[in-house]
């Protein structure tokens, strides 16, 4: 009796040892869990998006990220009009941003802009087209390098990329092109507000006959000639883009916007 | 032993929970067959009944939300007038379906053929039963008979995607006939018709002299927030002040209960004197439309039916074009 006892006690001992290399694993991942939370990463998607994994390797190239609610993204809940959906972006307490990226992860052109914010505040606004429901995001690179991601999801039902711009419905597109109308508002206790429009048709090379046309890049230059600011534009954004950004006002004075599209025209004008 | 034992009350336990699994899936399946049968039964039926305004007039009532597949696009109201002559139909609905039900339900209650349709604009909602009454004159102004031959059919197919089956069979039918504005004589009842704009482009309001109902469409929103896609605010304010001046005994509105008073017209009034307001004074602030999205909405707006999500649809279409002329 004694003796079976022990010889049952002594086999289980036996068959758990090949056991103990998975509880060194279980143990391993578990630290690495309590790692990542202590670091405030989580480990999914809170849009639970099937591209993530693919937005992360094409538009952040991998790079570390967190996902933070202090990168707000507000888009409206359904997109009324899929040509030209609002979009803000707000970063607020993370620090420096040294460049700011909009992309639509389920869009068939995902990049939307990247924001270089430099001397002026971390804050733009405009309209872009979406072809159908999608994630918007923002991720916010602070100085360390790590991307800040927030964003949200947008109802679509569809049509805003693969639709000719409106302007090209009409013959005088030409005659307006690259023109920018702007006005600044002085605002008692926050930085100002400049608000600039600039007409061109930003297609995006998806309307069957249309090739694209779109502006690729904008920038705000001081008085002096020093930059403040700069904008990577892609063809998402909607046809003559009407931009909002915040700035000191001592910053105003004389500024002006330079620019080219994907055709080598130029924007040069004084903003007031 | 013991084992041999366990080992067969394992098995009875085994076959007992086969089974019973067996009958649960049975019973599933019994039950979602009926249930199917019970969902197809009802699912394109929009359940009209019309609700009597004073002598001889009668409207069904859609519901105050937006556009669902749950409502069928049964959104807005349609009205009927019984005369001595026949029956004069005001809006048709918005699918073919509705307006087949609507044209059974008015010619088995009341015995008598229908003689003349009128759409007070060209909404969907207003419209897209037409088809259900081809052997009738459709009758509307010149400026919504154009709109919808120009995008009747555009707004049908928008509509499938928002309502889905019950579209089904569905085509946007152009109005039969043009008529000026001014009265008519129709079944022996004296009809005004009132040409006015500004809820779109072109829109129309009745007023039976012969019992003192007046039919707004879509100028009038009651408890339920006006929608603005097509609107010219300023212009709509206009047409209001108008149909404010006519001495109605009853106001049958485009959404919304019938009102004998002027409370209908005041709200309606109000939001879009406090909408276009707002939005000037956001333009004026340097808003961009996304902060404007994001605007407080006052408590008084409360008693209007899906009052947020009408609220951004506005902002998302007036915006654009106020920006518009603000820079030019």
């Amino acid at each position: 009796m004694t003796n079976s006892k022990q010889l049952k006690i002594h086999s289980i001992l036996k068959t758990n040892k090949p056991l103990q290399p998975a509880f060194k694993i279980i143990f391993n991942l578990l630290l690495l869990a309590t790692v990542n939370i202590a670091y405030g990463q989580p480990i999914v998607d809170p849009l639970d998006s099937p591209s993530w994994d693919l937005v992360h390797k094409l538009i952040l190239s991998n790079e570390a990220v967190v996902f933070d609610d202090r990168v707000k993204v507000v888009v409206p809940d359904m997109a009324e009009d899929p040509m030209n959906v609002p979009v803000s972006v707000n970063v607020d307490g993370i620090g420096e941003i040294e460049e700011i990226r909009l992309f639509a992860d389920l869009n068939p052109i995902k990049e939307i802009l990247n924001f270089h914010p430099g001397k002026i505040e971390p804050f733009i606004a405009f309209r872009f087209k979406v072809q159908q429901s999608t994630p918007v995001r923002a991720a916010a690179r602070t100085k360390d390098g790590v991307w800040h991601v927030g964003g949200s999801w947008l109802d679509a039902t569809g049509g805003g990329c693969t639709a000719p711009s409106m302007g090209r419905t009409l013959d005088n597109w030409v005659d307006t092109l690259g023109d920018v109308k702007s006005r600044l508002w002085s605002r008692a206790d926050r930085p100002d507000r400049l608000r600039f429009r600039i007409m061109h048709p930003m297609d995006t090379g998806l309307a069957p006959g249309i090739p694209e046309f779109y502006i690729e890049t904008l920038e705000l230059k001081d008085k002096h000639g020093e930059l403040l600011a700069h904008i990577e534009s892609y063809q998402p954004v909607s046809e003559n883009p009407f931009f909002s950004v915040d700035l000191e006002s001592k910053l105003f004075e004389g500024i002006v916007l330079y620019g080219r599209d994907n055709s080598g025209n130029l924007i040069n004008q004084v903003l007031q | 032993m013991t084992i041999s034992s366990n080992l067969s009350s394992f098995r009875q336990m085994h076959t007992d929970y086969i089974k019973r699994l067996f009958k649960t899936i049975l019973l599933v399946i019994v039950l979602s067959l009926f249930n199917l049968q019970l969902i197809n039964a009802s699912e394109l039926d929009y359940e009209l009944v019309a609700e009597p305004v004073g002598e001889g007039t009668y409207v069904f009532i859609g519901s105050t939300k937006y556009f669902s597949k749950k409502n069928g696009g049964n959104i807005a109201n349609a009205a009927y007038i019984v005369t001595n002559g026949g029956v004069i139909v005001i809006d048709t609905g918005s699918s073919y379906q509705y307006g087949k039900q609507m044209r059974e339900y008015i010619e088995s209650t009341t015995g008598m053929s229908i003689i003349k349709v009128f759409n007070t604009h060209h909404h969907p909602d207003h419209f897209l039963g037409n088809q259900a009454f081809k052997d009738v004159p459709i009758a509307s102004l010149q400026g919504i008979v154009n709109t919808i031959d120009s995008q009747g059919e555009a707004l049908n197919t928008n509509l499938y995607a928002l309502v889905g089956d019950w579209m089904k069979e569905t085509v946007a039918y152009s109005p039969t006939e043009v008529i000026a504005p001014g009265k008519m004589t129709v079944g022996g009842h004296e009809i005004e018709i009132i040409a006015l704009n500004g809820h779109t482009d072109s829109d129309m309001a009745i007023y039976d002299h012969t019992t003192g109902v007046l039919f707004a469409g879509d100028l009038i929103f009651h408890d339920r927030t006006p929608a603005v896609a097509n609107a010219n605010i300023q212009n709509w304010l206009n047409s209001i002040r108008q149909l404010q001046e006519l001495d109605y005994k009853y106001l049958i509105a485009g959404h919304g209960p019938v009102t004998t008073d002027q409370h209908a017209m005041l709200q309606t009034n109000d939001y879009l004197s406090w909408l276009h307001e707002t939005l000037q004074s956001a333009l004026d602030k340097g808003l961009d439309i996304s902060e404007a999205l994001q605007l407080e909405l006052p408590k008084r707006f409360q008693a209007l039916d899906i009052l947020h999500e009408e609220y951004k649809r506005g902002v998302l279409q007036l915006y654009p074009s106020m920006e518009q002329a603000y820079f030019e």
